[in-house]
Order: C-alpha cells, then structure tokens, then sequence
C-alpha cells in the first residue's frame, strides 16, 4: 500500500515535469533582456533560483528520505527526541547567510536601477484609460499609443495575428544606447508601465511624477502590457517601443514634428458633413472604447450617447463634459487630450448619428472659447 | 451535565441562538465551505474565460468582477472563517475549557458573516454589477466603482467587526479558560497560532476599517484622502491597505502552521520536534509581518532607501519559518509514518507550502520584484501558499478531526482519491503560472498575447480537474455526518491532545468541570 | 446553564446577537441607499438604528441582571476585564489608521506634490507648507494644489481645544475621584463624581460641536478643505464620536450607581466605563498635540 503510494507521488512529479518538457520551446524564464539593469535583473533571478533549488534539494530529500525510511510499514520504530539546541542554532543561522548572500548583488542593482542622473533625453509618458501617450518635452511634440488589434480578432471573428494585444498605432520610439530617462504620469487611475525587455516597471500615480530609465542595448521592436489593473480595457493597453539608430530617430523626429505642424489648429470652420466625417473616426479611437461602437454604450456604467439626454440637448453642457469630463467617474475629460478640430467634430458627430438628432454644427472656435 | 439545556431551541433556531462552541465552530465551517464553493465557481469562469485567447464567455468588465470577488470571497468568506470554525471547536477541547469565554460574543461574531456575505453576494446584482478594481480596492480605480463600493466598505467593516469581535473571545479563552495545570509553554500549537493570530486580527482589522471608511468618506463626503489635488496620494491607500493586508496573509496561514503541526506529531508517533523554538518562530513570524507590507508595493517609485529596508525585513521572514519547516520534517525523521489522508494533506501542505514561500523570496528580491509583480509569477505564489498552504491545512484538519466532530471515521479510500487529485490537479493548474508570469502575462486581465496560451490551457484544465476533485471532500464530508464505522474516543494512535479524552462525537458540553493537566 | 459560583457561567442561548446582525444589515444597507440616492435608505437606516437600540437594551440589559443576581465568579469578571482591554486595543489602532493619514500627508505627500518633477510638471509654483499654502492675495490657506480648492483658517490650538483638553483631563481626574468613592463604599462619592464628569463630558462635546459650527460657517473649513480638512474633521469627529459613546456609557453608571449597583469588589461594568474614558482621554491628547498644536 505505501509503496503504491510513493509511486503516485512520484508519478505526479514525474507528470509536472513532462508537462514543462513537452513544451520546452516555450518560454520558460525571463524574457531575454536587452538593457544592462534587464540583464542583473535576469541575473539576479538565476542566482536566486539555483540557491533555492539547493535549498530545496535538501529539504525535500530529508523529507522523502524520510518518509521512505521512517515509517510504520518497513517496520520503524519511532525515535523519541524533541530537541536539539545546536542543530536548531545551525539552520537558523544558515538561512541568515544564505538571504545575506542574496540581498548583497540585489541592493547593488538596486541602487543602479533607481540612479536616473545623467540621463541624455527625457520621455514623458501619461496613462490614460486604457492608452499611453508619449510627450517628447526637449522635441515638442506628444502622440497617443493605441491598441491597433482590430476588434474582430478579439472577438474570434478573425483569425489572430502574430502580435495580437501586443501592437498599437503610435509606438515610443527611442534611439539605441542612449541613457533615456522616463517620466511617469496618470490622467485617471493608476497604470504601471511594463517593458520586460528593458527591466522597467513604474506604477503611474495620478497627481505624481515617478521616473524610470533605460538604455536599449540594440536596435529592434519592444513590447509589454500595462500592469496595474485600470479598470475594463486594462488588457488592452499595450506597450511598445521601437528602438532606431540615432540618424533615423532624428529622421522620425522631423516627421513627427512636421506632422504636429500640420494638425495643429487651422482655425477653419467645416461643414456639418466635414465635420461628422472628422469626428466619426475621432470616436473610434477615443469614445467607442467605452460608448461602444454604434453609441449603444454599456449601460448602467457606461451611458447611452445614442439617444442620450445630454448630447439631444443644449451643446453647451455636451462641450462642458466632453472638454472636463465627470470626476469620479470613468469619463475622462479630453480638453487636454484632443484638438479643438477633433473635439468640434466628435461633439458634432455624435449629435447627429445613430438617431441623434440635434442638427446642430460645433466649429473648433467654439471649443477654443470653451477654454477661455 | 444534565441541567439547564431543558428548554434549549430546536430546529433552525437552535443555530440562529446558540451559544455553543461546538455549533458555532460548526456553522462557521458550513458557512466557509458555501463561500468556498461560491469563490471556486468565480475561479472557474475565470479559468474558462482563459482557456483560449481571445473573448469568449465574459467581457472584459464582468472578467474583472469576477477576479475581485473570487479573491475577497476566498480570502474573508473562506479561509478566514474555516480557521475560525477551527478554533471555536478545538480551542476549547484542546484546553479544557468548558465552552468560549464569551458565547454571546462568539454567536454574533459568526452570524455577522452572513450579514457581510450577503452585501458582497447581493453586489453582482446591482446596477453596474460587483466591484471590479481587485480584492486591493486600489483607488482612484475604486472611486469609479457603483453602488457595490459602497456594499463592499460596509460588507468589510462587518467582517472587521467580525473579526475582531471573534479574536477578543479567543484570546480571553486562552488566557483565563486553560485548564488547572496548562500552562502558557504545554498550551499544543495549534492554541498558541491561534493566540498570536488572534493579536494579529485585532491589531490589523481596525486599520482595514481606517482605510475604508477614508475611501466611503472620499467617494460620498467631499474628502481628499486620497486624492493629490487636496493634497493626498492614491499610494497612501495603498501603505494603509497592506499594512493590513499583509500580516493578513499570515493570518491565514499561522493557524494551518497550528493544524500541520498537531498532525505531524501523531502519525509520526513522535514528539513535535523544537515545540519552544515553533513558539518563538510562530511569534517572530507575526512581528516582522508588521513591518514588511510596503513588499507588495515595490513598483510604485517609493524611496529608494524604503525599497531596502521593506527587502530585508522581508527576506528575513524567512529565517522563522524556514525554522518552522526544519522542525516538522526533524519530528517526521526517525517516527514510525504512517499516512492516512490527514497526514498526505499535511506532507503536500509542507512540500507545496515552502515551493510558495521561495517563490516569496524571489519576490522579496527588488529588482526580481520589478520584473514579476503584478504577472501571473505573482498569482502562482500566493495560490501556492494558500491553496497548498491554507486550503490544504484546512482540509488536512478536516479530516483529522472529523471523527471527533462527527463520532464517524471519514472514508479513508475517497480521502485518498481527494488528495491525490488535487495534488495533481493543483500542480497542473498553477506551477505554469510561474513561466506565464516570467514570460510576461499580466495578471487581472481576460485575453492575452499568444505565445501564453498553451500554459494557460493547460492551467485551466488543472483547475477544472481541481475544482471537481473538491466535490469529493463534499462527498467525503456528507459520508461522514451521516454514517460509517464508529470512531473511539481516540482513533489516531499517536495523538495525545485533550480532545481524544472525551467521547466522540464530543458530547455537547465538555470539560463541565476542567480536567488537570500534568 | 447555571448560576453556579464555581463553575464558568455559561449563558442560555440568546436572540440578541441576530438582531444586532439584522440591526446592521439595515443600517449598512439603507446607509448605502441614502448615499446613492434611492429612496427609503433615511427609513431604512432609522429602523436598522431602532432595532440596534432595541438590542444594546435587551442585551446589556440581561448581563447586568446576571451580575446583579451573583451569577458571576471571578474567572467571568477576568473575561470581562481582559476582552475589555483588548476591545480597547483595537481602537487604538483604528485611531492609529487616521494618525497614519495624517502623519504621511504631512511628512511625505504634501512635501512631494511641492517638490522636484512632480511640482514642476504637475502642480507648476504648488508651495507645500502645513496646514495649508497661503492662497494669493488673501490671508486664508488652500490645502492641496488643486484648482478650486477651498479657501480656509486652520483651527487655532489655544482657543476652545485648549479647554477642551482641560475638560478632558479634569474629567479622568473626577472620574478617577469616583472610583476611589466606589472602593471605599462611598457612594455619594461615586455619584457626585460620575455626576461631575457627564458634565464635564456633555460641556466638551458641546463645545466641540461650537467648534465645527465656527469652522463651517467662518473659517471655511471643512471636509472637503483637502487633506488638512479631512484629517482634522476625520480624527476629531471620530474622537467626538467616541467621546459620545464614553458618556453615555458614564450616564448607563450613573443611573446604575444610583440603583445600589456594583460593590466594592465587584464592579467590572465602571471600570469598563472608566477604561473607555481614560482612552478617550489618550486619544484627545494626541489629537491636541498631532492636529492643533504642531
Ligand atoms: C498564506 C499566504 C501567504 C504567505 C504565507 C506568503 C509568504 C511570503 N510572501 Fe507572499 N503573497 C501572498 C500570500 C502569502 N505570502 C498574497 C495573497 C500575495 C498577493 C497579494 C495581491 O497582490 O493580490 C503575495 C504577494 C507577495 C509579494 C508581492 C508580489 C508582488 O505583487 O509584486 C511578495 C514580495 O516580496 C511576497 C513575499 C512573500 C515572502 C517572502 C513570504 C515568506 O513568508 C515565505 C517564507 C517561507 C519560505 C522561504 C520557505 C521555507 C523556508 C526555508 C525552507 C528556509 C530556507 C529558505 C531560504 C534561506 C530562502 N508575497
Ligand atoms: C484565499 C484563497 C484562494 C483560493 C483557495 C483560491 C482558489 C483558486 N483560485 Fe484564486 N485568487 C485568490 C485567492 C484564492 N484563490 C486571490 C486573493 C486572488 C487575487 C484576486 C485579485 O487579483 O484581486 C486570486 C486570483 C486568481 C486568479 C487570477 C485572476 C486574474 O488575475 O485575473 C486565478 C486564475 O487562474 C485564480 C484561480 C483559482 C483557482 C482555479 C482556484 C481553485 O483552487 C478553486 C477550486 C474550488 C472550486 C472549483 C469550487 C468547488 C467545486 C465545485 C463548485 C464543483 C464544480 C467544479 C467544476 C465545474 C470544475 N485565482
Ligand atoms: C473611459 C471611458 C469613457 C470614454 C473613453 C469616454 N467616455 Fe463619455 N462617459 C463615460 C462615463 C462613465 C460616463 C457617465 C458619467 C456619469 O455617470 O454621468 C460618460 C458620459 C458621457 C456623456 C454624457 C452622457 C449622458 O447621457 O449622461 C457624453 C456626452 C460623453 N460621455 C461623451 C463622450 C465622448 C464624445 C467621448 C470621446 C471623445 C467619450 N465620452 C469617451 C465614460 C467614457
Ligand atoms: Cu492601464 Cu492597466
Ligand atoms: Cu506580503
């Protein structure tokens, strides 16, 4: 009977360990670092995981020592001792040096990780529900970073591709051995920044600037999720940085700056058809996340546009929440976040589909009163 | 013996007023096997919804209800209550007392529970559906909660009082119910982990409660607690919320520390070894718990000299429960073993139990921390240390004493098949989360990137076979109230505490007049 | 199950803790229906707060008929004293969460939100200084860098909390005095000195609701006056609440005391009551020191 079970302990070990086997081509340890404190990092845990297997090699085979030897069925006698000073006083004191060990490699990393001086550029970049934006401060400029996974891959209706969840439009694009310093911010809840590539985790905490830095080792495509839960789309707020020579970083740089330019506010004033036409793909990346496709949104939590009492009514009241959102609520305000042009043509977008019918046209100089 | 429980209830009334322990123990068992179920039913669709890529049965909004409440639910409808339910039954017994110091105070500290359960259960059907920020109730996340937060900060205020209602009578039963000549150092180890836990809850529940009346208060009465704009800072909450939240983890764990170490013992027929030495590891154990909570807050870009100490204090946890584990291997080195389902239960709680703990350790280790925290890594070693470690103790408890509980030997064959599958089922369910969480996979979220969906198939089919082994033990557990051979007062061999003096099942009142103890 | 004097009182089953249960269901759920207003939740909450009383009547109620009628021996009085104490614990640390929100306010975040990247990207020229930043062109402070944060006076330590502490310390004095008459079975002494200190309580307390009114209506300062309004409103209010409890709990003695109640050696439920208001007293000193004075 005991032997019958040893043999199904072991088979169950035996099962573990298959089962990591047959999949050995799959990811079994940290990701492969590409940054000098990614790499102690990786490091750090290798050391810690041998030390610890070590240590468990000696406890569990006590243990199954033990058990295989001191029982009643093989005829044992049971020992009568309950204490022994010394050996108490031995694997006390070993653990102590073994953690010594452990935490000496861990504090210097530490302190490398967390010294942010010297760096050559800084990024800032903001959480929002549920994306990123990248603020360029020495450059100028400043984009949003979206999950670019069409919905329909979500929803099993395609068939998913290589980078699904992992791809946005706008990525962080940074230039290769540089000492790049991060500036951490929120708009609305808490989000934490996950690059496992560059051994970089950093809560953003609405109200507070944390930092970070890296140095990509090589240049390449880099991804990672946001890793504090935020709310409904936390799963869906991707990370990802492309890492360019210094010569074609500064030739994104021109791009970016040009196309800043060009979306910078004309002033014009558009026509209605202009303006839903602007305004409907405005909605796409920034409202249907929550209002939901056909302005259906998620009720209770997430209200209705179509049909809605605000956006049927008068416009100021649409613009105030819109450009101040609601605090204490999911609705962010974009009054910081978008043109005038977009916020004119989204407000005026929504008005007047799925059945809305307020007719009415908000042009840019409006939004731009809305200011003052 | 006989006098004054003439007129007592009968029916669902006798529950309702009992001031029993051993009802109360009873009911508080029941009442954590519901919650269990309830909170393993979450898990599973939570193991469902990622068993492929891609939304299936939950959107993303309801996936993260279910999280939430899964983890409140395990934690303070069903580990915290079993461990309860233990030391209403054997506290009493184990001392030769004649009941709890209190028992008015014992009944309404089980029947607030329900009060509590019913707040949370009832929070999935309000408009907006359950909270769904996670069991940590981070704000400003939580102030975009609906009218669940709200349910959910009374629900925990209640639990609190619960709580530590239920911890004042425990420790005034220890300290003045012992029978004559049990002394504080012959107290077995289950009372004394039960003593220090109790000090524990009672120093940590009212801050839970600080913390969340500061979030009521944020939400409906104009405050700024937590908010920078008025000068205050969403990472407050969160020192607040572990500085409780982390001596709870080991509030769920020293009495299984307790339950391991009363059974090892008997069916190695063999002295605990180092009983002194588990005394001052156990109490060790619970003042440094007091001073490592900001470990689950690595990340959030406190000073770095904070990120030192919270590593070392925390890394030094170790020391007194790597004694503990020394020690109940030395008291199984050189017994005569024998294994019987109690004694499986607790050598996969010992193995599993510390596999938890060195992934702690890695944890423990900042920049490692950096890189695992809030991953799957994360989930993988804390349902190490409670499934394999709280939930395991429990059952290994359950079966220990249930023969004393219900005067019936449990069925030793099913009992096997119960931990033989959940051993296996456990394994496969949650030692792949450690690759999912290394590679990459965030925890708390309802779809992830390709390359993780073969461990996660995988976990979710070790999860299914692990749920459906649970409702063996119901089976086990049913078998045994109604029938089955008749256990003596004493059916282990080498048990030597003072509840196998009296008959089993364990007449209604005990220890009338209190036993002497040598 | 007997009224034995050797052995452990243990009671008769009881109904009292359900309806204490049920009492807070109401009370819990009809508090969150008034907050979110739906109707009824003010009902609700009003019959949660009646059965409540009905309960604290009815089991307070039959523990002192239980003692009166010698039901008790030591080892209940000790289970008393001991889960008093340690009832007491408990709310120390549940004051000890609110002093934290106050201590790291102050010593952390208000110094952070003033300081380096965060004051410079975030909260441009935010001054942090304690209990608040002087609010440009006018003498009243803003807590918090925020826009639109209220304009208010901090609470001055040497006007009514000044007295109030005198109160307060007094109060334990006279309560202690009462004490001394118990034990030596005096007890005009008991009743003139319980008499004193309820009337040294309800004068705090009124002076103390003085004190928010003046706040509110003149100084500007309220709940929502960021995280100094908060903390002091939070500390003091719940100290306040507690002060209420402690005097009721004195005036229950009171009458008890003049019942012929509690004898020299046997009177756990005054001392619980005298425990209660010494901590109270603790707690009132902190708040002095913490949130008015420094
Ligand atoms: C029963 C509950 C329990 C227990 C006992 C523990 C025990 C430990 N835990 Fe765990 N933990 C949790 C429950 C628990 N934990 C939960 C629920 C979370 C997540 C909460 C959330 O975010 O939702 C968590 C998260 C968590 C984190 C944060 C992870 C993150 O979010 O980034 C960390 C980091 O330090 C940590 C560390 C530890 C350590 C060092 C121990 C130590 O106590 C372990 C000590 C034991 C051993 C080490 C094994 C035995 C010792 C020896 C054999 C001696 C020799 C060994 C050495 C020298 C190494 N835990
Ligand atoms: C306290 C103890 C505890 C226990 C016992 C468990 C038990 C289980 N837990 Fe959980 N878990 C937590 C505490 C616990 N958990 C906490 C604190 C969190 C964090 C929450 C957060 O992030 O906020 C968490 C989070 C968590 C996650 C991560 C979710 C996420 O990040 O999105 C997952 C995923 O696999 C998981 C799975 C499971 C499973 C499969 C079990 C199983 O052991 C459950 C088995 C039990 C049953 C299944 C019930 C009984 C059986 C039946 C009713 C029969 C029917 C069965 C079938 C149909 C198969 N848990
Ligand atoms: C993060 C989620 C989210 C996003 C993104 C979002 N909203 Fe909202 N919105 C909300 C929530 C939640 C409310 C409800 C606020 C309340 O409770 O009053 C709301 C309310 C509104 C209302 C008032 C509706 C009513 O009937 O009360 C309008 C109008 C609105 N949003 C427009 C927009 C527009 C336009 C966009 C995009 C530019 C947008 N929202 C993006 C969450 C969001
Ligand atoms: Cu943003 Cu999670
Ligand atoms: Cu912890």
């Amino acid at each position: 009977m005991m032997s019958s079970l040893i043999k199904k302990l072991g088979g169950g070990f035996v099962l573990a360990m298959y089962s990591m086997l047959a999949n050995a081509d799959y990811a079994l340890n940290l990701q492969k670092p590409e940054s000098a404190i990614a790499d102690q990092i990786f490091n750090l845990h290798t050391i810690t995981m041998w030390i610890i297997v070590g240590i468990a090699v000696v406890v569990y085979g006590a243990m199954f020592y033990s058990i295989l030897k001191h029982r009643k069925s093989v005829g044992h006698k049971a020992a009568n001792f309950h204490h022994n000073t010394m050996v108490e006083i031995v694997w006390t004191t070993i653990p102590f040096i073994i953690l010594i060990a452990m935490a000496y490699p861990a504090t210097k990393t530490i302190l490398a990780m967390r010294d942010t001086s010297a760096s050559v550029m800084t990024i800032k970049v903001t959480g929002y529900q549920w994306k990123w934006e990248y603020d360029y401060p020495q450059e100028g400029f400043k984009f949003m970073s979206v999950l670019s996974t069409p919905r329909d891959q979500i929803e099993n209706k395609a068939a998913k591709g290589e980078n699904y969840l992992l791809e946005v439009d706008n990525p962080m694009v940074a230039p290769v051995g540089k000492k790049i310093r991060l500036l951490f911010a929120a708009n609305d809840v808490i989000h934490s920044w996950w690059l496992p590539a560059f051994g970089i985790k950093q809560d953003a905490i609405p109200g507070f600037i944390k930092d970070s830095w890296f140095t990509a080792d090589k240049v390449g495509t880099y991804r990672g999720q946001c890793a504090e839960l935020c709310g409904k789309d936390h799963g869906f707020m991707p990370i990802v940085v492309e890492v360019k020579e210094q010569a074609d970083y500064d030739k994104w740089v021109v791009e970016q700056k040009a196309k800043a330019a060009a979306s910078k506010d004309t002033g014009k004033d558009y026509s209605l058809a202009e303006l839903s036409q602007m305004g409907e793909k405005v909605y796409a990346t920034n409202c249907a996340g929550c209002h939901q496709a056909k302005g259906e949104g998620m009720p209770p939590v997430f209200p209705a546009l179509a049909g809605s009492k605000v956006v049927n009514g008068p416009k100021e009241a649409q613009i105030h929440i819109v450009m101040n959102g609601k605090p204490g609520t999911a609705m962010p305000a974009f009054g910081n976040q978008l043109s005038d042009t977009d916020i004119a043509a989204v407000i005026t977008f929504t008005r007047n589909a799925w059945g809305n019918k307020a007719g009415d046209v908000i042009q840019a100089s409006e939004i731009k009163a809305s200011r003052k | 013996m006989e006098h004054g429980h003439d007129h007592h209830p009968s029916g669902i009334m006798r529950w309702v007023k009992t001031t029993n322990h051993k009802d109360i123990g009873t009911l508080y068992l029941l009442f954590s096997l519901v919650m269990f179920f309830f909170a393993g039913i979450l898990a599973m669709c939570i193991r469902l919804e990622l068993f492929q890529p891609g939304l299936q049965f939950f959107q993303p909004g309801t996936f993260n209800q279910l999280t939430t409440m899964h983890g409140l639910i395990m934690v303070f409808g069903a580990i915290m209550p079993a461990f309860v339910g233990f030391a209403n039954w054997q506290v009493p017994l184990m001392i030769g007392a004649p009941d709890m110091a209190l028992p008015r105070l014992n009944n309404w500290s089980f029947w607030l529970l329900p009060v509590a359960a019913t707040l949370l259960v009832a929070s999935f059907f309000v408009p907006g559906g359950a909270i769904a920020g996670g069991w940590t109730l981070y704000p400003p996340l939580y102030m975009q909660q609906g009218i669940s937060g709200d349910m959910t900060i009374f629900a925990i205020h209640i639990l609190g009082m619960s709580s530590i209602l239920g911890s004042i009578n425990i420790i005034t039963t220890i300290m003045n119910m012992r029978a004559p000549g049990m002394t504080y150092m012959k107290m077995p180890l289950f009372v004394w982990t039960w003593f220090i836990t109790a000090y524990l809850l009672i120093a940590v529940m009212p801050v839970l409660a600080g913390a969340v009346t500061m979030m009521l208060t944020d939400r409906h009465f104009d405050t700024h607690f937590f908010n920078a704009a008025g000068g205050g800072d969403p990472v407050m909450f969160q020192h607040i919320f572990w500085f409780f939240g982390h001596p709870e983890v080991y509030i769920m764990i020293l009495p299984a520390f307790g339950i391991i170490s009363t059974i090892i013992p008997t069916f190695a027929r063999k002295p605990l070894f180092g009983y002194s030495s588990m005394v001052y590891a156990t109490a060790s154990i619970a003042i440094l718990s007091l001073l490592v909570w900001a470990h689950h807050m690595f990340t959030v870009g406190m000073p770095t000299a904070a990120q030192l100490f919270f590593m070392y204090a925390t890394m030094l946890i170790a020391v007194p429960t790597g004694v503990k584990v020394f020690n109940w291997i030395a008291t199984m080195w050189q017994g005569s073993m024998t294994f019987e389902t109690p004694m499986l239960f607790a050598i996969g709680f010992v193995a599993l139990f510390t596999l938890g703990g060195f992934t702690g350790i890695v944890l423990a280790i900042v920049p490692v921390d950096i890189a695992l925290q809030d991953s799957y890594y994360v989930v993988a070693h804390f349902h190490y240390v409670l499934v394999s470690g709280s939930l395991f103790a429990i059952f290994a408890g359950a079966y220990y004493w249930l023969p004393k509980w219900t005067g019936h030997m449990y069925n030793e064959t099913l009992g096997k098949w119960h931990f033989w599958l959940s051993m296996v089922g456990f394994n496969v369910a949650f030692f792949p989360q450690h690759f999912l969480g290394l590679a990459g996979m965030p925890r708390r979220i309802p779809d992830y990137a390709l390359q993780f969906a073969d461990f996660n198939m995988i976990s979710s089919l070790g999860a299914f076979l692990f749920g459906a082994t649970q409702l063996l033990f119901v089976i086990v557990v049913i078998k045994c109230i109604r029938g089955g051979a008749k256990a003596g007062n004493k059916p282990w061999e080498g048990a030597d505490t003072l509840e196998w003096t009296v008959p089993s099942p364990a007449p209604y009142h005990t220890f009338a007049t209190p036993p002497t103890v040598k | 199950m007997s009224g034995n004097k050797d052995s452990y009182y243990l009671p008769e089953p009881s109904i009292w803790p359900i309806v204490g249960s049920l009492a807070l269901l109401f009370l819990a759920g009809g508090f969150v229906m008034k907050i979110n207003n739906i109707s009824m939740g003010g009902m609700t909450m009003l019959v949660g707060a009646a059965v409540l009383l009905v309960m604290l009547f009815g089991w307070f109620g039959q523990v002192i008929r239980e003692s009166e009628s010698g039901m008790y021996n030591k080892q209940v009085d000790r289970s008393y004293r001991l889960s008093m104490s340690w009832f007491i614990f408990s709310e120390v640390l549940f004051f000890a969460a609110f002093f934290g929100a106050l201590f790291y306010a102050r010593v952390l975040s208000v110094p952070w939100l003033g300081s380096s990247d965060t004051m410079e990207q975030l909260w441009p020229h935010f001054v942090a200084a304690w209990p608040g930043t002087v609010a440009p062109g006018t003498d009243q402070l803003v807590s918090g860098p925020g826009a639109n944060m209220p304009k208010f006076s901090p609470m001055s330590a040497w006007g009514i909390p000044a007295i109030n502490t005198l109160i307060l310390l007094t109060s334990g004095a006279t309560l202690t005095w009462a004490h001394w008459g118990l034990l030596k079975n005096n007890r005009t002494q008991l009743i003139v000195g319980l008499i004193v200190t309820i009337i040294l309580a309800l004068s705090f307390i009124g002076l103390q609701a003085f004190e928010y009114h003046h706040a509110y209506t003149e100084l500007g300062l309220t709940l929502g006056a960021g995280i100094y309004g908060a903390t002091f409103f939070m500390l003091t209010g719940f100290h306040g609440f507690h002060v209420m409890l402690g005097t009721t709990m004195l005036i229950v003695m009171l009458i008890r005391s003049i019942k012929g109640h509690f004898k020299p050696d046997s009177h756990f439920g005054f001392e619980g009551a005298a425990w209660y208001w010494h901590f109270v007293d603790v707690v009132w000193l902190g708040l002095f020191v913490f949130v008015y004075w420094l």
